[in-house]
């Protein structure tokens, strides 16, 4: 059993041995990592036998640069092993994923222009015209994630699927598919918003925040 | 060429597996609460320093087996396993303090039932010869798991009289090969089956795994062939004040009367005043009472035996959602206390 300044002098002791690691070889570094797990055992004992809250929080104290000490002790680990993990991890194909993705998404707003033409060629005013757009754009992202023909889209497409507004409809659509099972209350309608919550609520927030600067600078 | 079971369900340990050190660490309202002083560590408030309630939970498993190592002066390389559980998701808790630990490791859920599924599983372990020393341990936070399993914790919902409190609490426990210095052992274990009589109110756990309970009790009689005399206590894990009087009665049914000796971890934790309705609940309650109450009872020499019975509901927030009832279990262990004398 260590009492309270021995640990104190053990821990201050480290100190200096754990600036260096890279020099440390793995037995050495194993070593400390056991020494470390032992103060930390004996400073949570001390910890629980306090019987004042001061006491208390000076063990606690002493128990932190532990867990700071152990924590130099990991992220060396971990440091090393990530430079492992570099090496060997595949890249993914960044250039053929844009082209798809600006292929896909071109598609899709080119079929959102060639709406917009088609409903002002009918007689609509542009602003009715666009509105008229965004719901049959919105419908069948609908439609096509209730076919299971969206994900697949998706799968190739990337962002280029995700950001047109075909994306949104489809980010809550599929989740009401997926939690009908749980039913309507706490399944569709607790879970509907999962994906597309974020986006309306800072959505809201950010056009709130808009509508008040042109507000003040108007 | 099987010698260690009685019957369906029961094993009997060829030699008995002493219980050489345990420890709890509790939140502040179980700090409260009528069995406080028990306690290794009463933490001054839910969060405990840390950054997240689930960071707090992990925090306090740990600790608690730290201290229960602690008591004997012994160090984390003296384990050759530990098993553990919790009821979060992937049973973080028991995951990462594994990871601070860095020793073999089990993780196990029973729902609330783990801790005795897992000295039952260690007392195998140490029984089969495949270690020498094991730690169990098992936890439950109130936050955490209402977070989870229920309502956000600041939701304004008035609770029913039949639900539960989650205990923040933690025990953990050293399981040994027996030694002359040994006082308590575990001589015999049950392993429960799964029972499902169609409550499907999450929010009447008790009732829902009284069941289990009484047919854990009842099988260990019938297998074994003793009686509720037999027996200083039977102890459950956290059925609460309804699920303890309907096991009674279920157990009654079979023509077992233990009215007599028969109490509720979940029913001693807290104190009336304390407006949690049915009583303590979750992994920690059973963990926590056992190491603070009856195991310094059987040291003391107050208590001879108990049977000890933790309950687990084994659902889900997605089972009930989708109007499943809920399947439970129960596990017990026999502890006896060693007498020097005879």
């Amino acid at each position: 059993m260590l009492t309270e300044q021995e640990l104190l002098m053990k821990i201050n002791s480290r100190e200096k041995m754990l600036v260096n690691l890279k020099d440390k070889s793995d037995t050495e570094i194993q070593g400390l990592t056991k020494e470390l797990q032992k103060d930390y055992q004996q400073a949570i004992f001390l910890e629980a036998k306090a019987e004042t809250h001061e006491e208390r929080r000076k063990y606690r104290q002493i128990r932190n640069r532990i867990i700071d000490q152990q924590n130099l002790i990991s992220k060396y680990q971990q440091l090393r092993y990530r430079s492992l993990i570099k090496r060997s991890a595949p890249k993914p194909p960044v250039l053929k994923n844009t082209i798809a993705a600006f292929l896909v998404g071109g598609t899709i707003t080119s079929l959102g222009q060639i709406l917009l033409n088609f409903y002002i060629w009918q007689g609509l005013t542009f602003k009715e015209a666009s509105t008229a757009t965004s719901i049959t754009v919105v419908f069948l992202g609908a439609l096509l994630t209730g076919l299971g023909v969206y994900d697949e889209i998706g799968k190739v497409g990337g962002a280029g699927s995700m950001v047109p507004i075909s994306g949104f409809a489809n980010s809550i659509v599929s989740p009401a598919l997926e939690f009908k099972r749980e039913g309507y209350v706490y399944g569709v309608g607790a879970k509907i918003f999962t994906i597309a919550g974020p986006v309306i609520l800072y959505g809201t927030l950010t056009s709130v925040i808009i509508g008040l600067i042109t507000y003040i600078t108007m | 060429m099987q010698t260690k079971r009685l019957g369906k369900q029961t094993l009997n340990f060829h030699i008995p597996v002493a219980i050489s050190s345990f420890a709890s660490i509790v939140g502040p309202m179980e700090g409260k609460g009528p069995l406080g002083k028990g306690f290794d560590y009463v933490l001054e408030n839910d969060l405990d320093g840390e950054k997240s309630w689930e960071k707090a939970e992990q925090k306090m498993m740990q600790h608690s087996l730290e201290i229960a190592l602690a008591k004997r002066n012994y160090h984390l390389e003296d384990l050759d396993f530990f098993l553990a559980g919790d009821l979060l998701n992937q049973i973080i808790c028991a995951n990462f303090t594994a990871r601070a630990l860095g020793i073999p490791f089990l993780g196990l859920y029973g729902a609330c039932s783990t801790l005795v599924e897992g000295l039952i599983i260690g007392s195998m372990i140490i029984d089969g010869g495949f270690a020498q020393r094991v730690g169990v341990a098992a936890s439950s936070h109130h936050e955490t798991a209402e977070r989870q399993l229920r309502y956000p914790t600041e939701q304004g919902i008035q609770r029913t009289m039949t639900a539960q409190w989650t205990v923040t609490g933690s025990g953990a426990f050293i399981l040994e090969e027996p030694s002359s210095f040994s006082e308590i052992v575990i001589t015999q274990g049950i392993v429960g089956r799964v029972i499902d009589m169609g409550v499907a109110n999450a929010m009447d756990m008790g009732s829902a795994m009284a069941p289990a309970a009484a047919d854990t009790i009842v099988r260990y009689f019938q297998d074994t062939g003793r009686k509720p005399e037999d027996i200083d206590l039977i102890v459950t894990g956290d059925l609460g004040n309804i699920g303890r009087i309907l096991c009674e009665e279920l157990v009654l049914q079979k023509g077992f009367d233990i009215s007599a000796k028969f109490t509720d971890c979940g029913v001693l934790i807290y104190d009336p005043s304390q407006d949690v309705h049915a009583g303590g609940s979750g992994c920690g309650c059973s963990a926590s009472v056992l190491a603070a109450y009856f195991l310094p009872q059987l040291l003391e020499g107050k208590l001879n035996n108990i049977l000890f019975v933790a309950t687990g509901a084994l659902l889900s927030p997605t089972s009930t959602q989708q109007g499943e009832t809920i399947p439970c279990i129960a596990h017990g262990v026999l502890i006896q206390r060693i007498n020097k004398e005879g």
